[in-house]
């Protein structure tokens, strides 16, 4: 089985800046570590290994500090590392991520299936997954708490609002994961060093193959016009009366601003 | 000269650090309440691969040097200063085996030492000895291919905790130093007992007990190294030990700055955070520099020895300043944290209590001064 997972480098703090011209969060300076969720996906990958064996490739599209982040994904176990890098993949918007993942993906071929994290902890959108699946024209299921395959099929539970769906889906497909599926390994000494004597395959534009109205900034049909901090407001009431009453009270209010008792 | 560790140490530090936030510090109040050694903490530690960080992949290492194991100590003591010390304690145990001892010694016990699947202590210290370690009066006596050891060892980190003992007796009382042999004694061997567990002002998480040697019978094959061979076994034992005694001063100052500091930054006092006042941003300063001195002090050591050249003055003076640059900065820490910092409730009064130790165990500031000046004075004689 081949397995290929999708990893973003994302800042190792949530507390990030945003740059109030470009809007886009600042970076430099910021420690970067793998997004929590494809981690995820890796372990995923690696239990699936272990079973039927086959091999794990990781792969990222980012400037060159990405590297560091491929590098731990194969010091904890993945087999080859891909990293998309050009700078005309700037700027690029879930859309032309994805299709720039689609592009890499296609010189792995044969891929049996593609795990990515439910969704990137930076920016929050959960849309290269699925966008991948449909440059790919493969099924997909997205968070997925729990996954299981048996050679041809695959099942997966998904995580819903009101409870979980089973899905089941052939291969090819892409799967995205959460945190609940699993707990990722360490990278473990051995395969630090490991890790340290394999490539890191850079493909750049290209390489790809890549429609450059579809790459980077120009094939990003959407845009970022502002970005900012929710305003945090305080407000408080004194509920006054017998114990009674105001436990009372205390309840509509909670029920009033749908906190669920 | 490049200051930068390897790509391999900085992603080995990293994983120590991210394990140690998730695994480690979050238990550490738990155990020091406790009282006792979180196994199931050693556990994760084995998976990871901790224990075999300085030593051969032949034994089921990774080879990956003495750096990488300060780095390691460091890393998880800035977690727990408990769990470190096991693991300092137990490579105190393994070193000498894998330094002295024979093939089929190293056969036998490395592959549990590295893989943490047996945990390792190692005992010099008596209730009449400390400093003074040629002074200890527990014995070994030749019968036939066998000998009879007697005494009682004390402050032995790992005690009953550990299946692999170093112990080091007098097998020629006529003589000091030059008198003493170290064997391997395995838990459980008729005559080997654990005496009474100490009860501690810190490193809770971590087992100190008493061991009693009584008419204890240890075949000729498990004496570590040659007869009279002992006190120079332990010496060098404690130069990796020492060394990782700073790095968990390094560790633990640097969790007692970053308290105070995240403290300090939103404890308000007249108006405005204590982070504003130059007497708190001195005290920080002074924890910021003994750190980066100290750890510069605790991987020169370390490199040496990966060097292959000898590194007991630099181990003796890398633990010295470590131990007080930790006590220094939990002493200063509680001040910045004020009244809070003398309660249970947060977490720096424990790392003051914890840091004490290591101004004591594995020669004390003043011997190692003794060391250190003495090493000196003979260089300009």
């Amino acid at each position: 089985m081949h397995i290929v997972v999708c990893i973003k480098q994302v800042p190792k703090t949530l507390d990030v800046r945003v740059d109030p011209v470009t809007h886009n969060l600042i970076r430099e300076g910021i420690e970067s570590t793998i997004n929590m969720f494809d981690e995820n996906a890796l372990e995923e990958a690696f239990l699936l290994r272990e079973k039927f064996g086959g091999k794990v490739s990781v792969i990222s599209m980012g400037p060159p500090q990405v590297r560091e982040a491929l590098r731990k994904a194969l010091a904890m176990g993945a087999d080859e590392a891909y990293l998309l890098c050009d700078p005309s993949l700037g700027g690029a918007d879930v859309l032309a991520t994805a299709y720039t993942l689609a592009q890499g993906i296609k010189k792995l071929q044969p891929v049996d299936l593609i795990l990515c994290g439910r969704h990137a902890v930076d920016a929050d959108t959960g849309q290269v997954g699925p966008e991948l699946a449909e440059q790919l024209g493969w099924q997909q299921v997205t968070m997925v708490k729990r996954l299981e395959c048996d050679g041809s099929k695959i099942t997966a539970w998904r995580e819903c609002e009101e409870g979980t769906a089973v899905w089941e889906l052939p291969f090819p497909a892409v799967v995205t994961v959460g945190k609940e599926i699993n707990k990722p390994r360490y990278p473990t000494p051995i395969g630090i060093i490991r890790s340290g004597k394999k490539q890191i395959t850079t493909w750049c534009a290209d390489d790809l193959d890549a429609d450059e109205d579809k790459i980077g900034l120009a094939g990003s049909p959407t845009r970022v016009i502002r970005m900012f901090s929710p305003e945090r407001t305080s407000h408080v009431e004194m509920l006054t009366g017998e114990n009674e009453e105001v436990a009372r009270q205390l309840v509509a209010k909670l029920r009033e601003h749908k906190i669920q008792l | 000269m490049d200051f930068r560790l390897s790509e391999d140490l900085q992603l080995w530090r990293e994983t120590v650090h991210e394990f140690t936030d998730n695994e480690v510090a979050p238990y550490d109040e738990a155990m020091d309440r406790a009282n006792d050694l979180p196994w199931d903490i050693i556990h994760k530690m084995s998976d990871a691969g901790m224990f075999g960080i300085p030593y051969p992949e032949e034994y089921g290492g990774s080879d990956m040097g003495s750096l990488a194991g300060a780095i390691t100590i460091e890393e998880l003591a800035r977690g727990s200063a408990s769990i470190a010390l096991t693991l300092d304690a137990h490579w105190l145990a393994t070193d000498p085996i894998h330094l002295f001892g024979t093939d089929e010694q190293k056969k036998k016990y490395l592959p549990d030492l590295v893989s943490g699947k047996k945990i390792g202590a190692f005992a010099l210290t008596e209730p009449g000895a400390g400093s003074d370690a040629a002074g200890i009066i527990s014995t070994a006596v030749r019968d036939g291919d066998h000998w009879i050891l007697n005494g009682t060892k004390a402050w032995i980190t790992n005690g009953g905790a550990a299946e692999v003992y170093v112990i080091a007796v007098k097998t020629d009382k006529t003589k000091g130093a030059r008198g003493i042999s170290t064997f391997i004694v395995e838990k459980g061997t008729p005559g080997f007992s654990i005496g009474k567990k100490e009860d501690k002002m810190g490193c809770r998480g971590s087992v100190t007990t008493e061991l009693i040697l009584d008419n204890c019978r240890i075949p000729e094959s498990n004496l570590l190294g040659k007869e009279g061979e002992g006190f120079k076994i332990a010496m060098v034992a404690l130069d990796f030990g020492r060394t990782c005694i700073g790095a968990m001063g390094v560790g633990t100052a640097r969790s007692a700055m970053e308290k105070a500091a995240a403290y300090a930054n939103q404890r308000h006092a007249f108006g405005a955070p204590i982070a504003r006042l130059q007497a708190i941003q001195f005290k920080i300063a002074d924890m910021a520099m003994g750190i980066e001195a100290a750890r510069f002090m605790v991987y020169h050591a370390a490199w040496k020895r990966d060097q292959g050249q000898r590194y007991s003055h630099e181990a003796a003076m890398a633990k010295v300043f470590g131990s007080e640059v930790a006590m220094k900065a939990c002493r200063e820490g509680i001040q910045i944290f004020g009244g809070n910092g003398y309660s249970r409730d947060y977490p720096l009064e424990r790392y003051l209590r914890d840091a004490k130790l290591l101004e004591i165990g594995e020669g004390a500031s003043e011997v190692l001064r003794m060391v250190v000046g003495m090493n000196m004075l003979k260089e300009f004689a």
